[in-house]
């Protein structure tokens, strides 16, 4: 009993902002929003809502690795790569019916995390960290892009799914929930929506305990200094690598959606574009807390679409001048900042009332 | 019984020979200090005892066990622990968080934060345990990292120059502290500069020359050794 109120009291501590009765009743009426929100919304952009959170998973797995473990990767992108590639394969070739898509979406992840495993073994324990370690994700995230790129030809297929080279793969079905009588499909819209929100709460939620435990105040130590952190008897190359997989999953999580959302995928997903945006979110949004990489996300996204109406190089353009001014003004994020701000204003408020 | 043995271990960093044939026996039980100038290959004597470099030849036994092959970690949990020469705590969380993470795998619950309580007391930064470590004096991250070192009950404590930058008394307390600790049965091995220090607290001392057990003795017969003087003087004339 106390060790189940101790879990759910890791919701709040030292490495998530936010806490206490104001910050919950938010939490509460945010998500109450969100709930009601397709009820005054049309379908497409709900749909369009959908995608935004999407991202939110990929988003969270570079906050866990690279805000709160410090080893910058943009590996996520690779792994975000190989769950959506195995979610087409595996529903092309075998369908949707008896809640298949669902255990692809499993086996999906647990084949990126298979591989984060497998790369993060060789990286950590070969002791490649800092900026090695950034530049070895990277070369194998474009590996990746490259490789797929190639597969154009008809030789290239895995059971009866091509893998179409530069096109991508497209045509696989939905995430299908098996029900008595008709199969519930998620088409990208309301279905979709409360399917990514319910996955998205739970995972936010998770991460919140996951990081106030102590296993997330090791994961802080290794970043802010290693070292110290073996000389306490941590074994800090496992918990890199457990962190990595980690967010291999949260990263895979992101690349199932994305292909079930739009039924498609393609190379340039894993491309130098799709590996450097997530890191302006997290880097805007601010890298070492996760509301903030939550909140980041969302605004940057939506502001990044709203740009591309006028023409996506200028909404590019605009990404590099927002990490610039981040990195010039508010180093930690500017969300963080800011929520940090009104953290302490309110506690002047309050200093002074009481 | 000998609780520290190192034989015979040799480190090169290119060229130079850092530690040549060091054979050091440390028995439990005693506060042991190790002197010697600048350079001499103190603090890497230290790094090849913790496992963070490993020897080109030589063994290092703890508890009667070869632990030359192990990691770091694994050796911090047989039992040893360290303070390092620069300050090493964890700078951009509170000092609170630095001994949770140091006391979290021995302890749960309300008996982890009752255990922190009772560390930031007796370091005396229970007015400085919201702060962030970073903004800490020099001395107090001293502290800390001491407190952080002992937190996890070790056997033997290696303390590299626990003293530096503290003022006299604040030195005494630190020899008080070691002598409290080595009083419950720890063994240290500390080196230090502070020959008021050394003084207070050596029961043996261990002079390091050029990567070389250089001599070794009471506090009184290092001192009144004049090849010791000699190599300090080389020193400051240098
Ligand atoms: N990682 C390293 N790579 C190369 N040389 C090193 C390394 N660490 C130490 N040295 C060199 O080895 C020698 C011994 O260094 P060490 O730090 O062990 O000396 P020390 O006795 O602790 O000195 P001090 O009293 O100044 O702390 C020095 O000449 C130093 O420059
Ligand atoms: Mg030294």
């Amino acid at each position: 009993m106390t060790g189940f109120v101790s879990f759910f009291r890791r919701l709040e501590g030292p490495q998530t902002v936010g806490r206490g009765p104001a910050f919950w009743s938010l939490f509460a009426v945010v998500m109450m929003i969100a709930v009601a929100y397709p009820l005054f919304s049309d379908g497409y952009t709900v749909g369009n809502t959908v995608y935004f959170f999407v991202w939110v998973f990929i988003a969270l797995s570079l906050c866990l690795i690279w805000g709160y473990g410090g080893s910058l990767s943009f590996g996520q992108t690779a792994f975000f790569g190989i769950a959506g590639y195995g979610y087409g394969v595996l529903t092309l070739n075998f369908g949707s019916a008896y809640g298949f898509t669902l255990v692809a979406l499993v086996a999906s992840v647990a084949i990126a995390a298979f591989f984060a495993a497998l790369l993060g073994y060789f990286m950590f324990f070969g002791r490649i960290a800092g900026v090695f370690l950034g530049i070895v994700t990277l070369a194998v995230t474009l590996m990746l892009e490259r490789f797929m790129a190639q597969t154009a030809g008809p030789e290239w297929h895995i059971g009866s799914a091509r893998l179409n080279g530069f096109n991508g793969m497209s045509a696989m079905p939905p995430l299908t929930i098996p029900w008595p009588g008709e199969p519930i499909v998620l088409f990208a819209d309301v279905g979709l929506y409360y399917f990514v929100l319910g996955l998205l709460v739970f995972v936010y939620l998770a991460l919140r305990i996951l990081m106030n435990s102590s296993f997330g105040n090791v994961i802080v130590a290794i970043r802010e200094n290693p070292e110290r952190a073996e000389m306490l008897g941590y074994d800090v190359r496992k918990y890199q690598l457990i962190t990595f997989v980690i967010g291999a999953v949260l990263a895979g999580m992101s690349g199932v959606l994305y292909t079930a959302w739009g039924q498609y995928i393609t190379p340039s997903s894993m491309g130098m574009t799709a590996a450097a945006l997530p890191l302006i979110w997290v880097a805007v949004g601010g890298r070492s807390d996760l509301t903030s990489t939550v909140v980041g996300t969302l605004v940057v996204l939506a502001a990044f679409q709203a740009l591309t109406i006028y023409g996506s190089q200028y909404a590019l353009v605009f990404m590099g001048v927002l990490l610039v001014l981040t990195v010039l003004i508010a180093p930690n994020g500017l969300v963080l900042g800011t929520m940090n701000w009104l953290g302490r204003l309110a506690a002047r408020i309050t200093q002074r009332a009481g | 019984m000998s609780l520290l043995e190192l034989r015979k271990l040799n480190k090169h960093f290119g060229g130079l020979h850092v530690t040549n044939a060091v054979d050091l026996t440390l028995e439990a039980g005693e506060i042991h200090c190790l002197i010697g100038p600048n350079g001499a290959g103190k603090s890497t004597l230290f790094r090849l005892i913790l496992g963070e470099h490993h020897p080109g030849s030589g063994d290092v036994l703890f508890a009667g066990e070869n632990i030359t092959a192990l990691k770091a970690f694994a050796r911090i949990r047989r039992g040893l622990s360290v303070k390092f020469q620069v300050p090493g705590v964890f700078k951009g969380l509170s000092v609170r968080q630095n001994l949770e993470i140091a006391l979290q795998s021995r302890h749960r619950g309300r008996e982890l934060e009752a255990e922190i309580d009772r560390l930031l007391v007796f370091l005396g930064l229970a007015s400085e345990q919201a702060q962030t470590a970073g903004n800490l004096s020099h001395g107090q991250k001293q502290w800390l990292e001491i407190g952080m070192a002992i937190s996890l009950k070790p056997s033997l404590l290696l303390l590299d120059e626990p003293t530096a930058g503290m003022s006299p008394e604040e030195t005494h307390m630190t020899g008080e502290m070691v002598q409290r600790l080595n009083a419950d049965g720890m063994t240290v091995l500390a080196i230090e500069h502070d020959m008021a220090f050394v003084r207070q607290v050596a029961q043996r001392v261990t002079v390091l020359h050029l990567g070389q057990v250089f001599a070794q003795g009471s506090i009184d017969e290092i001192v009144a050794d004049e090849r010791v003087a000699a190599i300090y003087l080389g020193q400051a004339h240098a």
